[in-house]
């Protein structure tokens, strides 16, 4: 077995473990509604996380996409109210624009040779500032496709309803394993991750890879931002303040190392699924704090971060005996 | 058959010329040794060749047809593949992955898996290793990696291999490993550059041995035709028939004795060593290129701290954990490279001169700018540092004026202890004579001199005594009427008891 892959098997041990304690306390936690619900309500999570699993991998992260999100509700709401547009060519727009975005972010990463913390870090407060711009108040969204759109679900046995957004999120997290996992553009996110200067010597092409990493960050963020806005049928500016930073820890809890090079989408939706279950069981429990999801998040991130360098230290320990 | 052919080959760098019409052959089925000591030219010459540098004047032909490679990557195609010392693939992919990157065989555009492991099985049989390639590179020890690493090179280019040091860091029983696996590629064809300064290696492995000396070609010559005095008299650039003659320094008399390494060593860096210095005593460190004369002067400062053995001077033990504390014991250390590890390149002469003096006060009690002014003036003065005043960033500053700043940072804290580490390397020749002027000067106040250098004329000219240095051992110490450039080669070529591979 590879050690890389041991902080993902501790991730899935983990999420069983803690489902079956929810489930002993609370049998209602295996009925499909629960299940269809846990999927539905972190779906804008889940497929901004596949974006960001990409983007740690290769070594960088985007603290961006949580603005994103928000300005992509707020765009669709704006362009909704003001325009006669269909909402699909309103979301072919929106991806355009945020696939744009973040295809931007890279080049600048890349160009000039920039942290990536601090470059995103721009994109954040420019989409946020953006956000604002097109509107300061929440937009509602009443059109009639968008009614469609979230009365979309297929009733699963137990009376569970399995939305589109959650299938949505589900897809999202297939095409994302087989881009880390099936390409040679996902062998090259690896490969920079692993070492940038050593990727160049395999004949990595850096410079495309990292564009081509947020660029498809921003696309994930604009999906999610679709996806949030459906969830809420609303367009707010302040909406998923902080989004960036859970999509971080769900890829982190997924056992991505957070330098990059290692690790796997899959772990990322455990990570996702990780954290609404714990949403879940505070929801069931109802006299606990919903800061309590907070304080459990921290300490898993703590554990999985002193987990990775447990392991690293095993490994050079092993390569030096 | 020639396979390369490399003709007045130049590289011109500001300041120096690299490489000076340099010529060199590769045969196809042959292990070419490429040797020479710091600044031979070896690695300009492979970079020229593997495309990282563009050559200035020169031809290579490869084939027959004449190439000029701009990348790795376009070497790689044109046949040429290279090997580093360190490891030139990713740990954290897989044995299939990093073997068949770039080149993966897909099915529908997506990678096909089980053909990637088909794929890689195949390679690695040709070089007899049975591994599990879907376990992760990293996993495996350095040999493995480094045999990966080749069959990787050779597959992508199979014309020539490059290896630079590919042993370094590796075992005896690795080493025979990759020997073998080199040998079979060999036999198949191949014409191989190895690149090496552990001498038992080369004449273990080679066929021919081509020596290079301040960016010239000294002769190439069949490995079996060569003796080991010859080779080290080419790479060190002195035949005994010039000799200088050891004139030691006015008998100083007995020295009182000052420090003492009992025992010291560090795995993978020095073997255990024993040395004592007297006071104003020069000992000199003779070795080749990576024969552990760096590491011992490290392990002494506290950079690389002795896993075993201890310190003392008069008045007891001393703890030399750490360059601090080996500062604090009246320590001083100036290093092979000064630009990365010796001068602040951005700050002005005068603060560079303060720096070790100011450290050690503390940042609470800031020396006082007149007295910052009135040090500077004086070291650009006594050692008589060629600047336009005390303000220049050193940067701006030659070599050997950088050298000199270097030397005053650690004469302004009074050191009684200094080690020199290749004092006169890239300096020019005037500033070289200056230089050794001013270690007699300060061992006639009583400071004592660690000196390690290439040059044995220089290590001649200083030392009161000589340890010389093989394979991170200390193998001889001369004394006296003993040091000259015979014994200390001598010393260096004879045969170690035990030979690797």
């Amino acid at each position: 077995m590879n050690t890389r892959a041991l902080p993902l098997y501790v991730t899935i041990a983990i999420f069983a473990l803690a489902w079956v304690v929810c489930w002993l306390q609370f049998p209602a936690m295996a009925s499909t509604r629960v299940i269809g619900n846990l999927l539905t309500d972190n779906a804008y999570l889940g497929i901004v996380a596949v974006g960001m699993t990409l983007v740690i991998l290769s070594g960088g992260i985007d603290l961006s996409v949580g603005s994103v999100i928000a300005f992509s509700g707020v765009f669709i709401a704006v362009m909704l109210r003001d325009t006669g547009l269909h909402p699909l060519a309103v979301f072919a727009l929106l991806l355009a624009l945020t696939t744009a975005f973040g295809a931007a972010m890279g080049g600048l990463i890349h160009g000039l040779a920039m942290p990536a913390f601090i470059v995103t870090l721009a994109g954040m407060f420019l989409a946020r500032g953006a956000a604002y711009l097109l509107s300061i108040d929440s937009v509602p969204i009443q059109h009639e496709f968008y009614k469609t759109l979230q009365g979309a679900y297929w009733l699963m046995p137990g009376k569970g309803r399995l939305t589109l957004i959650g299938v949505l999120m589900l897809a999202v997290f297939v095409l994302g394993m087989v881009v880390a996992h099936r390409t040679r553009f996902g062998a090259s996110v690896y490969a920079l991750g692993g070492g940038e200067a050593t990727a160049r010597l395999m004949g990595v092409r850096q410079g495309r890879t990292t564009v081509l990493v947020y660029a498809f960050s921003g696309l994930m963020a604009g999906l999610s931002g679709i996806v949030f806005s459906i969830y809420t049928g609303s367009g707010y500016s302040l909406a998923t303040v902080g989004t960036e930073l859970t999509a971080i820890a769900c890829v982190v809890i997924g056992g991505t190392l957070l330098t990059g090079g290692a690790g796997y989408v899959i772990g990322t939706l455990v990570g996702v699924l990780t954290m609404g279950l714990i949403q879940t069981y505070i929801v069931f429990d109802g006299s606990l704090s919903s800061w309590w999801t907070k304080i459990v998040i921290g300490i898993l991130l703590l554990a999985f971060i002193l987990l990775q360098k447990g392991l690293v230290r095993l490994s050079q320990a092993r390569m030096a005996a | 058959m020639t396979l390369l052919t490399v003709r007045s080959l130049t590289k011109v760098f500001p300041g120096t010329k690299a490489l000076d019409g340099v010529d060199f052959d590769l045969r196809a089925g042959e292990i070419h040794a490429l040797l020479g000591e710091n600044g031979a030219g070896k690695s300009t010459l492979i970079k020229c060749l593997t495309g990282a540098y563009a050559r200035d004047a020169g031809t290579v032909t490869l084939d027959g047809r004449p190439i000029a490679p701009r990348s790795t990557v376009e070497a790689q195609d044109l046949g040429i593949g290279t090997v580093y010392q360190e490891v030139n693939l990713l740990p954290n992919l897989t044995v299939a992955q990093n073997l068949l990157f770039g080149r993966e065989p897909r099915r529908f555009g997506l990678i096909d898996s089980r053909a990637l492991r088909r794929q890689a099985r195949e390679v690695l049989t040709q070089y007899g290793l049975d591994l599990n390639v879907d376990r992760d590179l990293g996993s495996y020890s350095v040999a493995i990696q480094q045999i990966v690493a080749i069959a990787r090179a050779v597959a992508l280019s199979g014309k020539v291999l490059i290896l630079d040091e590919p042993t370094a860091s590796l075992d005896a029983r690795e080493v025979g490993m990759v020997f073998e696996v080199v040998r079979g590629l060999r036999d198949r064809g191949l014409g191989i550059v190895f690149v090496s300064h552990f001498l038992d290696q080369v004449f273990a492995l080679t066929d021919r041995i081509t020596v290079l000396r301040n960016g010239r070609r000294i002769v190439t010559e069949d490995t079996a035709a060569l003796d080991r005095m010859r080779l080290i008299e080419h790479m060190l650039g002195r035949a005994l028939e010039d000799e200088v003659m050891h004139s030691p320094p006015p008998a100083r008399g007995p020295r009182a004795p000052m420090l003492r390494f009992a025992g010291m060593g560090r795995r993978g860096a020095v073997e255990p060593f024993d040395l004592a210095v007297g006071q104003g005593e020069v000992v000199g460190l003779a070795g080749l290129l990576g024969s552990g004369r760096t590491e011992t002067a490290e392990t002494i400062f506290g950079l690389r701290p002795a896993q075993t053995g201890s310190a003392a001077d008069e008045n007891g033990p001393l703890r030399l954990a750490s360059p601090r504390a080996a500062i604090a014991a009246g320590f001083g250390f100036a290093p092979e490279d000064r630009k990365t590890d010796g001068i602040v390149a951005d700050l002005t002469l005068r603060e560079n001169v303060v720096l070790g003096l100011q450290a050690r006060r503390g940042w609470m009690r800031p020396i006082p700018r007149a007295e910052q002014n009135r040090l500077a003036e004086d070291y650009i003065k006594r050692l008589d540092i060629r600047t336009s005043g005390r303000e220049k960033p050193v940067g701006e500053l030659s070599g050997g004026n950088q050298q000199k700043v270097v030397l005053a940072r650690w004469l302004a804290m009074n050191p009684r202890f200094l080690i020199l580490d290749e004092p006169t390397r890239g300096i020019d020749v005037g500033a070289h004579a200056e230089i050794l002027h001013l270690i007699h000067d300060l061992v006639e106040r009583g400071m004592s001199l660690l000196v390690i250098s290439s040059e044995l004329d220089e290590l001649i000219a200083v030392s009161d005594r000589v340890i010389v240095l093989r394979d991170r051992r200390h193998v001889a110490e001369l004394t006296g009427a003993e040091i000259s450039g015979e014994t200390i080669m001598r010393a260096i070529a004879a045969a170690p008891a035990e030979g690797a591979a």
